[in-house]
């Protein structure tokens, strides 16, 4: 029993550090109860049927699930033909050794049947999305608590076997679903080709298929050797050519599924007829849950981050229009909400600083007016003192004026006065010689 | 991880078939097994309790190691959380546990905010989960989850009742994590303290509407086992990494004079069910509460709390996008409002001031005229004076000139006299 121990430090790095597990702790257990309950919860899978009618697809699935799916109660698809491709689903529940499976079939009457087949794959497209969709408005709920999950987890193509090389439908499909869904194609009714036609025929659609870039189901790497082995095998004989049937014949005392024709029995389950049993190995018993996997992990995602992204990217055209900075780098990294979180934290500094810039050039400007205000009275101020000066002056003059002219005047006066009194005494001495000569 | 339920699709058509040989799809679960071994698993444990009871002690007994662990001091100023990552290896299954240590809880004089700490490390694990969730570009299938899947609670051996700090650190974190309480050191108690302990523990539980952690009993191939385990909480636990050689065995033990307390021996404590419990039976079904229960309730209050809601489930299906884009448009105009509003407070300080100014510009201006006017005055009557002054002025002169004139005039006189 292997065990060791690695310790992290506060940097969160681990480092290995070999210790020594002694005894049993316990949560090797931790897988079976993992297993108990995935058994109790029961499990689904959603499988999509693609081709064109008369193909052999309903018989291929009652073989597959060993179950009449598609019964005269229930045809298949090339039995529901419309006027334009449709696409449904049936529902059925099966149980084995304890396990419940609800199985979604999701077949396409009409795909490929029309003379013009124009966006015939439209539909599908379209029902892979809206599956996506309620997935992620079931996810994106405030409240959630049960999440159907019926988004298309597999889908079958079939070819026809015409021996010579993919048809321009069969690539425009693929290369329009490879990237929303994992995308299994199989030579249809290969029991009519032999095995070296039916080699060449492989051969040419996967080189067609690498040619034009389309991304089939591939399945995952292991670290087994004998695994990976096995991989590289099926991986030679990609795409699987199948052979199905509702018919249980007697060859050699065995019942067997089976066509049976004059020259022989084709079985079904015989890997040197067909490659049916790879088939039903890969797709239920060894990958079911792979698929399911890359359905969640890559298909899904692909399809979220791609509608989110559509979301922020309106938001961020707003944006611009108000003139508001974005960060397009960014916005891959961080949810909505976060990326909302950030531009409220910028918007509030933004704010501020506005804020700031507005208080400055209010106080400057207020303090511009008081100052000026101030100059006005000041200046104000000194001119009334210069003219009260000036009046002073002047009165001052005056007064000077005044007192000189009154000095003037007294001196005038008592000049006159001097002057009269002389004349007086000169006219009363005239007097008084006049009054002399008289006698 | 999608979580699927197989009741859900009621409401639409659904054939059971009988199968007509073998599938295959029996496997599936062995399928889902082999990826979650390879993914690796991943478990937090929170260890809650006062400095010195015992949780590192019962850490390395549980797992069988010794994590290296310093002792803790006990004067430290506040709770802190210390989280610690190893990554064990048992068969072929990877664990990688983290164990989160409340350091200094119980110290405190005052104890009011110890749980406060708690919580938001719970609440971060949270958010760093639902922020990643939320991300555009996101990867959570190898997200390393640090969400706490169980909470250790310990209690201290006292033998009477909980602390009032146990009751109310574990009422705030009943909606948050799985709690599992037990009784720490439990070598000091007797069996008959012992079981009116737990009693009275359960009770005081109960009667304060605390929720811990209860082993499922809806499977049933655990069910029995769980039930009666439920009725046993909380689990008195002893932990020891010391080995004592009892009988022929060596064994993990407390060595005391009077006796050595087998850590593994059901009858001396509760140690085995509590690792039982824990690892062996329940690990999932914590890792699954914690996801369906306490992370969804954390992210239907966070959302509620931004105020994300979903629309009636009769009208139009719940577009995301949609409400992302609703929220957006709100959230950019509610920014435009605030810029407005802070603007028009500055438009309408502005013409306040401006108000006042003009005022005193106003004032100024009154006074300007008012000193004028009296300038105007004081001239006025230094003109007067003025006038006044040159008038008697002109008169004096014109006195003066005809005193002159008349003073010419008469010595001529005189001398027409003379002559005479």
């Amino acid at each position: 029993m292997s065990s060791g121990v690695s310790e992290s430090d506060l940097n969160g790095e681990i480092m290995e550090l070999q210790k020594n597990l002694e005894g049993y702790v316990g949560f090797a257990n931790l897988p079976n109860q993992v297993y108990r309950k995935s058994v109790k919860r029961g499990f689904e899978f959603t499988l999509m049927v693609v081709g064109e009618s008369g193909l052999g697809k309903s018989t291929l699935i009652n073989s597959l699930f060993l179950t009449e799916l598609y019964s005269p109660e229930y045809p298949g698809p090339s039995h529901r033909i419309k006027k334009t491709v449709q696409v449904e689903q049936s529902k059925v529940l099966v149980k084995e050794g304890g396990v419940h499976l609800l199985l979604t079939i999701v077949d396409t009457p009409g795909f490929g049947d029309a003379v013009d087949n124009s966006n015939c794959w439209q539909p599908v497209i379209d029902y892979i999305d809206s599956k996506f969709e309620d997935y992620l408005n079931a996810e994106s709920r405030v409240n959630r608590r049960q999440m159907p999950d019926s988004r298309v987890q597999c889908c079958l193509y079939f070819i026809a076997p015409s021996g010579h090389g993919l048809k321009p439908l069969d690539i425009e499909f693929m290369k329009r679903l490879h990237e929303k869904v994992n995308i299994i194609p199989l030579i249809a009714k290969a029991d009519t080709m032999t095995p070296e036609e039916c080699q060449q025929f492989k051969h040419q659609i996967m080189k067609e298929i690498q040619e034009h870039k389309i991304k089939i189901y591939e399945f995952p790497e292991t670290d087994d050797e004998e695994e990976m082995k096995m991989v590289r095998r099926i991986k030679d004989r990609l795409p699987l050519a199948v052979v199905g049937s509702n018919t249980i014949i007697e060859v050699n005392g065995k019942r067997v599924r089976g066509r049976q024709y004059p020259w022989g029995v084709a079985e079904v389950e015989n890997g040197e007829h067909c490659d049916f049993t790879i088939l039903r190995n890969m797709l239920i018993r060894t990958n079911m849950q792979d698929l399911k996997d890359v359905t969640n992990n890559v298909h899904y995602e692909n399809y979220r981050s791609r509608k989110l992204a559509a979301v922020t990217y309106n938001g961020m055209d707003n944006n611009k229009n108000k003139g508001q900075l974005t960060k397009p780098e960014t916005s891959d990294s961080m949810s909505p909400l976060a990326q909302m979180e950030e531009e409220r934290r910028d918007h509030v500094s933004k704010m501020k600083k506005m804020e700031q810039e507005m208080e400055q050039v209010f106080e400057m400007k207020v303090k511009e007016k008081l100052m000026k205000l101030r100059d006005s009275e000041a200046e104000l101020q000194r001119r009334h003192e210069q003219m009260k000066k000036n009046l002073e002056l002047q009165h001052r003059e005056l007064e000077e004026k005044r007192r000189q002219l009154e000095e003037e005047k007294n001196t005038w006066e008592a000049q006159q006065r001097i002057l009269e009194q002389q004349k007086l005494d000169a006219s009363r001495t005239l007097e008084k010689n006049k009054k002399k000569k008289i006698f | 991880m999608a979580a699927t339920d197989v009741d859900v699709f009621s409401n639409e058509e659904k054939r059971s078939l009988n199968l007509g040989g073998h599938v295959g799809f029996d496997s599936l679960p062995d399928q889902l097994v082999s990826k979650s071994v390879t993914q690796g698993f991943c478990f937090n444990i929170l260890c809650v309790g006062e400095t010195g009871i015992g949780k590192s002690t019962l850490m390395n007994t549980l797992f069988n190691t010794m994590f290296e662990n310093e002792e803790a001091s006990h004067y430290q100023n506040a709770v802190y959380l210390r989280p610690r990552t190893y990554d064990l290896l048992e068969s072929n299954v990877h664990l990688k546990l983290t164990i989160v240590d409340t350091v200094g809880f119980g110290d405190q004089i005052n104890k009011e905010d110890s749980y406060k700490p708690i919580v938001d490390y719970i609440d971060t694990q949270f958010e760093n989960y639902l922020q990643e969730e939320l991300k555009i570009k996101r990867s959570l299938f190898n997200y390393h989850d640090t969400r706490i899947h169980i909470c250790l609670y310990f209690i201290a051996p006292t033998g009477h009742s909980l602390k009032s700090l146990d009751l109310v650190t574990m009422k705030k974190l009943d909606s948050k994590v799985n709690i599992i309480p037990i009784i720490a050191k439990a070598d000091t108690i007797s069996k008959t303290e012992l079981n009116k302990f737990k009693i009275k523990i359960m009770s005081e539980l109960v009667s304060n509407g605390v929720q811990i952690y209860q082993f499922p009993t809806d499977d049933e191939a655990v069910s029995e086992i769980n039930a009666s385990m439920n009725a046993l909480l909380p689990f008195a636990v002893v932990g020891s990494v010391e080995e004592v050689k009892v009988g022929n065995k060596t064994v993990r033990a407390r060595q005391y004079p009077w006796g050595i307390v087998q850590v593994e021996n059901e009858i001396h404590c509760d140690f085995v069910k509590l690792r039982e419990m824990l690892i062996r039976v329940n690990m999932e079904d914590l890792r699954e509460q914690t996801h369906a229960r306490h992370y969804e309730l954390y992210r239907r209050c966070k959302l509620e709390e931004m105020g994300f809601k979903d629309t009636d489930p009769d009208s139009q299906p719940f577009s995301l996008q949609e409400t992302y884009e609703a929220k957006r448009k709100e959230f950019l105009g509610d920014l435009q409002r605030k810029e407005e509003e802070m603007r028009q407070m500055f438009v309408n300080k502005v013409k306040e001031t401006e108000a006042e100014l003009k005022e005193k510009e106003r004032e100024l201006h009154d006074k300007f005229e008012q000193l004028k006017r009296m300038h105007q005055e004081e001239k006025r009557k230094v003109e007067e004076k003025r006038r006044d002054l040159e008038e008697e002025m002109n008169g004096f002169n014109r006195k003066k000139v005809a005193a002159e004139t008349l003073s010419l005039s008469q010595p001529l006189k005189k001398d027409k006299d003379k002559k005479n």
